[in-house]
């Protein structure tokens, strides 16, 4: 198994996901599993051919310059778990 | 630069904030100083179901950069999530560029203070957005957010790790942030944020080949800062190397109120980011017609302009560097130069001595200057031409900028016309000699000092106004002829 305990745990704090002690070898089982595959795919010869970075054979579509957004704070706020002076609060960053 | 026997080896990554009117992946704008959130959209707060479309203008503004730091510019380049949780992130990623950034492989020459040049490598510019501001102050225990600046566009700059000193690191600073201003991209502020700085640091010995260990330096905004915490950084890596102890890679922030670098606490730092191509953005394709374009609309750039100035104006290259420090400041200089005929060395001196003495004691910038080029143009003019003595000059440059009117308005106005008629000259000369018969006698007998007294007397009471040039040459002939 390529992820092991540790790993998962590091993931899962990256991540900041709570898993269960005894979740943690299935996840590594199932990650592991995922690059099996990768490592799988990697094996193929690819030479020659260009690396993607999107499976879409179209690009970006830009727009111009210009302020379409009006301020709708107090729609957006309206669904948050507490506001004060305009501000989203949030559990206390910096003690 | 070496401190007992150390080398410090610099990078610094600059952040300009671009100047568009709507920010990078959104229509909400991005103007600074609006009240909390009332600039943040749906799209800048991640809401569910949103997309980002990016913006043109900032594509256009990093290839403007790319250009102008002779760059590659690439074709295609690809965005991607750089991942990590902070509350004034609300994705939980921030839109940026990995692999393939827009600008890559470019260069910039700055001057070092021993008059030599140096070539700094700039490895990548790369666009993506701002997050939000975190505000700490007590509100019941909590913290809170404002999302305004959240997807506000930036170019990213990263050195190549080619400085040597804290000093040339502010030089090359200095240098980009004159280059985004002349490029009409970033408006340069710094005050707020517009224009910030982090600055990877680290020593080795002089002649060793590897690289040290570095830590970054993050909090940098202004000039002042930036020297104080990579001189600070040295000295803190070489004390602790030569205590014996090791440098730790790590992120600092620099407190300027301390004038000390403390590493960030664990939860500020986060150093996987987990970096993928963003599903939601494909990748970004220009055309060559869209690159040419914008190489054609580039302006005359700093280090070309000093180089004309020099050339063209006959400055010495220190006034070159002074008057194109910006580009008003380098256009207010051509027009003075023109409205005065041409006189280029006279208005170098007043635009860099009068103008900008009175603009900094006045912390005004040159935009906000109450005479125009063409008013200092006509002062000079009038200094060439013989109207008025440069010491007058003085008294009719305060007038103007109290705003009097121009040169001419001032000296008819109040009378400075200088006096060189030199039968008026010559009739205050007598009466000086006749006053003061024992100075006359002092000069006869060789005591040459005596003279400046009677220019001084002579000058009072033509309350200034006297050609200095006539006066003397006269003085002398009448003295000589006792």
């Amino acid at each position: 198994m390529s992820i092991d305990h540790a790993a998962v745990q590091k993931i899962a704090w990256l991540a900041r996901l709570k898993l269960a002690e005894h979740d943690v070898p299935e996840y590594a089982r199932q990650l592991s599993g995922i690059l099996d595959l990768v490592d799988q795919m990697n094996r193929v010869d690819t030479t020659g051919i260009e690396a993607l970075a999107h499976p879409l054979e179209l690009v970006l579509r830009i727009r111009e310059d210009v302020v379409t957004e009006t301020d709708r704070r107090e729609a957006f706020q309206a669904g948050a778990p507490e506001v004060a002076a305009g501000l989203y609060l949030v559990p206390k960053v910096i003690g | 630069m070496t401190d007992k026997g150390w080398e410090p080896v610099i990078g610094l990554e600059i952040h300009a904030q671009l100047a568009t009117q709507s920010k990078i992946f959104s229509g909400a704008p991005t103007a600074y100083g609006a009240p909390p959130n009332t600039q943040a959209c749906a799209v800048d707060l991640g809401l569910p179901g949103v997309l980002p479309v990016l913006n043109r203008e900032a594509v256009r503004m990093a290839v403007r950069f790319g250009l102008a730091i002779e760059a590659r510019v690439s074709r295609r380049s690809v965005f991607a999530r750089k991942n990590y949780f902070y509350p004034d992130l609300p994705k939980g990623y921030q839109i940026s560029q990995y692999e393939l950034p827009i600008v890559a492989a470019g260069h910039t020459e700055i001057t070092l203070e021993d008059g030599g040049t140096k070539r700094v490598g700039i490895t990548r510019a790369h666009l993506e957005e701002d997050a939000g501001k975190s505000l700490h102050e007590d509100f019941h225990g909590m913290s809170g957010i404002d999302l305004n600046r959240a997807g506000t566009p930036l170019l990213e700059i990263v050195s190549e790790p080619d400085l040597r000193s804290a000093k040339e690191a502010v030089t090359y600073m200095r240098k980009i942030h004159t280059l985004v201003r002349y490029l009409g991209i970033c408006d340069g502020n710094m005050q707020e944020g517009s224009f910030r700085c982090d600055a990877n640091v680290s020593v080795r010995k002089t002649g060793e080949a590897r690289l040290g260990t570095r830590a970054e330096v993050k909090n940098l905004n202004s000039f002042r800062f930036v020297e104080r915490a990579i001189c600070h950084e040295i000295e803190r890596q070489i004390a602790l190397l030569e205590a014996g102890g090791t440098v730790v890679l790590e992120t600092r922030l620099y407190d300027p109120d301390r004038d000390e670098t403390r590493p960030m606490r664990e939860k500020e730092e986060a150093n996987d980011y987990r970096y993928f191509p963003d599903p939601d953005l494909l990748p970004l394709v220009l055309s060559e017609d869209f690159i040419e374009a914008q190489r054609a609309d580039l302006p005359e750039l700093p280090d070309a302009k000093r180089q004309r100035f020099i050339a063209q104006y006959g400055l010495p290259a220190y006034d070159a560097a002074v008057l194109c420090a910006s580009r008003e400041l380098a256009d207010f200089y051509e027009g003075a130069v023109a409205a005065s005929g041409g006189q280029a060395k006279p208005c170098a001196n007043w635009v860099m001595v009068e103008v900008l003495g009175a603009l900094n004691r006045e912390a005004k910038e040159i935009g906000q200057c109450p005479i125009s080029p063409t008013m200092l143009g006509g002062l000079v003019r009038r200094i060439t031409d013989g109207t008025i003595s440069g010491k007058i000059a003085k008294e009719v440059f305060e007038a103007m900028w109290q705003g009097e009117g121009d040169a001419d308005a001032v000296i008819e106005a109040r009378g400075l016309k200088q006096i060189s008629d030199e039968g008026a000259i010559a009739a205050l000369i007598d009466e000086v000699l006749r006053d003061n018969p024992t100075q006359v006698a002092q000069y006869r007998q060789g005591k040459e000092q005596v003279l400046a007294f009677f220019v001084g007397h002579v000058m009072k009471k033509s309350r200034g106004k006297a050609n200095p040039q006539r006066l003397n040459a006269l003085l002398r002939e009448r003295l000589g002829a006792g």
